[in-house]
């Protein structure tokens, strides 16, 4: 892999240790892929803090130790200085306010809270969300991000048109440190042009319909890059948001292209570039129907827990939660937690929102999420969520039966404890 | 694509891995439930597999698995990610990938294959028996 005079420097050690550990973990990763260079990125959203278990008898040696090891791969417990690049902590395990509901162990809480105090020192936004783009990180078309979180990469690069990879703890950890991530993959245009053809045949308006959408995108073209056409409409970022997240788990999609819509597709030619997919697969009222099937794993029609905001829920999804919870209350059997990032939990409690959800039983949770923490309230056997994301892994994670719906049909379990469902 | 050489049994599947929630950094076994090598453990094994699916956490699991002590011995994969190489990369054990036969039809379960990252060469010592 070819260097700059300034990044051999970096690997000489001239900005200190943990920058020549950085620049070595990013030529031996950047060699691995085959990349012919480094890109400069100023814009790193990856995972920095110490929630879990496993990292406890690590960071009893210090936080350094931690970013050391786990962000850099370093053998040597390096000082860890300023971040070089612009960076945020992505979603974390414990939600700094409402750990003891979570019921997360007062010294996890604790070591939580001591990691972000060191790396907040040295620059890292505690952003704690897997939706940084609703909070303040909104790459501009173009731009070279070192991203983590499936749900976070796919919106970058098919909603924003920036670019990034699905990047790693250690590649974000380096690239912090340097500024600089192996120039392969999405960074590089010929790389981002549909190679899929998905025709839409049926409506698809409401968040359900988004969803149903992106699950079936993900199975049918795996890794691939999608370009969807047809009966589409209501294009926003809650439903570009819910769409990639969906994509993301059932098939592994990084990029897609709705010609018209998102930022590198005016037309389906400007998608595609010089080669345009041949075949098509057809999205339509069975295949949605199928696709509603295959989220649902639970047979049990008792509800016992209700959860919302994966990914972390915008303003507006609050703000509807509350309004059909208004003047409601849950049934005694069931809990129900919303999830959204700390920044918009702090606009839904001024606009009453909070309080809202929380008249009707409900908690409104920030940081974290139950697929990421795998903590739930106690002994929930039966959950029904808005989310093909957490439907797709949470029964797996914390084993238990999963029921996937509309935010309404969410909500109206909730109420009743019993899951009535939209077919 | 990792340098090193290693000499172990092949644990094959032509199922992708994911890392988070798909393996259990602690023992080195696969837990995902649909997987077909659910229960089984690939720590000191020769893992032959398509590469990796998944969260973005897929590296920094099998880089626990190393911290461990339950990395598999070698990785040898078909299809080339971002999360393949770094986990490769910081799970630090010989890696190889490209090969010029298919090695889901040549690698079976339980052979003793010996793999040399440097020459670039894979030989299968000794036959499973079956």
């Amino acid at each position: 892999m070819q260097l700059t005079d300034t990044e051999k420097a970096m690997r000489d050690g001239e900005g200190g240790e943990a920058v020549a550990a950085a620049m070595d973990l990013l030529i031996r990763y950047g060699n691995a892929l085959g990349a012919e260079r480094l890109v400069e990125t100023d814009n790193v959203a990856g995972a920095f803090n110490a929630s879990t278990p496993s990292v406890r008898k690590i960071a009893e040696n210090g936080m350094a130790e931690v970013f050391s090891k786990l962000n850099l791969d370093s053998d040597k417990t390096v000082e860890i200085p300023q971040m070089a690049a612009r960076t945020c902590q992505l979603i974390t395990g414990i939600d700094d306010q409402n750990w003891a509901l979570q019921g997360a162990d007062p010294q996890m809480v604790q070591m939580q809270r001591d990691s972000e105090a060191f790396v907040g020192k040295r620059g890292v936004n505690l952003m704690a969300t897997c939706t940084p783009y609703q909070v303040g990180n909104v790459p501009t078309f173009g731009e070279h991000c070192a991203w983590m979180e499936s749900s976070a990469v796919i919106y970058c690069n098919g909603a924003l048109g920036g670019r990034t990879n699905v990047e790693g703890k250690e590649s974000t950890g380096a690239a912090a440190l340097t500024g600089r991530i192996p120039y392969w993959g999405y960074h590089l245009t010929e790389n981002r042009y549909g190679n899929r053809h998905i025709r839409v045949d049926v409506p698809v308006r409401s968040m359900l319909d988004w969803g149903l959408l992106g699950y079936f995108t993900g199975e049918m073209v795996e890794e691939n890059i999608p370009v969807l056409e047809g009966d589409l409409a209501g294009v926003d970022l809650v439903k570009l948001k819910h769409f990639g997240a969906a994509a993301a788990s059932s098939g592994g999609v990084e990029m897609y292209h709705i010609p018209g819509h998102t930022p590198e597709a005016r037309i389906a030619d400007e998608a595609f570039g010089t080669s345009r997919a041949e075949d098509f697969h057809v999205y339509d009222a069975a295949a949605r129907k199928k696709m509603y099937d295959t989220l649902q794993s639970a047979e049990d029609r008792k509800v016992d827990f209700i959860m919302l905001g994966c990914p972390h829920n915008s303003i507006e999804q609050v703000g509807r939660i509350a309004h059909l919870l208004d003047g409601k209350r849950l049934h005694p059997d069931v809990a129900l937690w919303v999830h959204t990032p700390r920044a918009i939990r702090t606009v839904a409690e001024r606009s009453g929102y909070v309080a809202r959800i929380e008249a009707a039983g409900g908690k409104v949770m920030s940081d974290t999420c139950p697929a990421i923490s795998r903590r739930l309230p106690e002994g929930v056997r039966v959950i029904a969520t808005d989310s093909a994301k957490q439907a797709h892994y949470l029964p797996a994670i914390a084993k238990v039966q999963g029921w996937f719906g509309s935010l309404e049909a969410c909500i109206e379990a909730g109420l009743t404890g019993t899951w009535k469902g939209d077919f | 694509m990792v340098s090193g050489r290693a000499e172990g049994e092949a644990l094959v599947t032509t199922q992708t891995i994911s890392g988070w929630g798909g393996i259990n950094e602690r023992d080195g076994s696969i837990i995902e439930r649909r997987h077909e090598l659910v229960g089984q453990s690939f720590a000191g094994k020769i893992l032959v597999f398509p590469g990796a699916k998944g969260s973005s956490g897929w590296s920094a699991f099998f880089h626990m698995t190393r911290i461990n002590g339950v990395a598999p011995a070698a990785m040898l994969f078909t299809r080339m990610t971002t999360k393949m190489a770094l986990g490769a990369v910081v799970t630090r054990v010989p890696s190889m990938t490209d090969f010029d036969q298919d090695v889901f039809d040549t690698i079976r379960t339980g052979d003793i294959v010996s793999v040399d990252a440097d020459a670039g060469e894979v030989v299968i010592k000794h036959r499973a028996e079956g």
